[in-house]
């Protein structure tokens, strides 16, 4: 009964977790009434957005999450070198182009982490998910990710790259 | 000046001119797809150098802890790639062109459609 009691209560530990550190930084100190207000919000707000929220993967790869998230941060700083030099030189040298990324990966989170990923990091953006589907949990069959690439030499390599690099450590992380 | 003296300069440095030169991109690239490559990515590096330098400020030769600008990060990380995705969406959706070298144009009318029942 006890379990099912604090459940009830803290329906999304982390969530509230989250919150709570977030309201302390936002004010910058950890006087009491910050922590009291901090702890109010913690637990109202997901009780009060319960009903807006979709069911997500389950997850627990703490460690998974902590590699993926240094690597994606040590990305993002080559990412820049590399849009910087292709920025300052000549227009004409651009090989811009879409490109359509056939993905294994499944679930809302897990997809929505990678479309981020994709786009904070080397030359590329991503545009959509495809196909379209209004229940992002439903299964439609095969996705594709439609991404934008600012300078696209070799098709096949910045595909494997992406599903080696980012897709792979999600599938891993979600068990999906 | 102190190390951590040199240090601050060195990141607000290095962040000044990634933010600049992310707006560099976005005056000078051919089209509205290749222009949306320097805010997301430039800008984000800039913003996150400050953010570091006024951390390193804040915290070591001020003295008082100060964790505040990692929300700015925070935030800033997941705006970011949400706004490139809207704005490249919603360009897409109103057919806006890209410049002619760009490779597989074909790819852009995908976008869109509902699956076939």
């Amino acid at each position: 009964m006890m379990a099912s009691w604090t459940e009830k209560l803290i329906p999304t530990p982390a969530r509230s977790v989250m919150l709570f550190v977030v309201w302390l930084l936002l004010n910058n100190s950890l006087a009491p009434v910050h922590l009291v207000a901090a702890t109010i919000l913690a637990l109202a707000i997901p009780l009060i957005t319960a009903s807006f929220r979709d069911k997500h993967t389950p997850f627990t790869h703490w460690r998974l999450a902590l590699l993926y998230l240094l690597k994606v941060l040590g990305d993002i700083v080559l990412a820049n070198v590399q849009v910087i030099r292709i920025v300052l030189g000549p227009n004409r040298l651009l090989r811009p182009g879409f490109v359509m990324v056939p993905l294994e990966l499944r679930g809302a989170l897990p997809l929505s982490i990678l479309a981020c990923t994709v786009s904070l990091t080397p030359g590329t953006v991503s545009a959509e998910i495809l196909p379209y589907q209004n229940d992002p949990n439903e299964d439609v069959g095969e996705r594709f990710l439609l991404i934008h690439v600012l300078d696209l030499a070799d098709e096949a390599a910045l595909m494997r790259e992406i599903k080696q690099r980012y897709e792979q450590p999600l599938q891993e992380m979600f068990g999906c | 000046m102190s190390g951590i003296e040199w240090l601050i300069a060195a990141l607000v440095l290095i962040g000044a001119v990634f933010v600049l030169l992310g707006s560099v991109a976005l005056v000078k690239l051919p089209d509205f797809y290749t222009r949306l490559h320097g805010p997301t990515k430039a800008t984000t590096l800039g913003l996150g150098s400050l953010v570091l330098a006024s951390m390193v400020f804040f915290n070591f030769v001020q003295n008082e802890l100060s964790l505040q600008q990692l929300l700015i990060a925070l935030f800033l990380f997941i705006t970011a790639p949400v706004t490139a995705y809207m704005l490249i969406k919603a360009g897409m959706h109103q057919k806006v062109t890209a410049i002619e070298v760009t490779k597989n144009q074909h790819l852009m009318q995908a976008s869109g459609k509902k699956p076939a029942p």
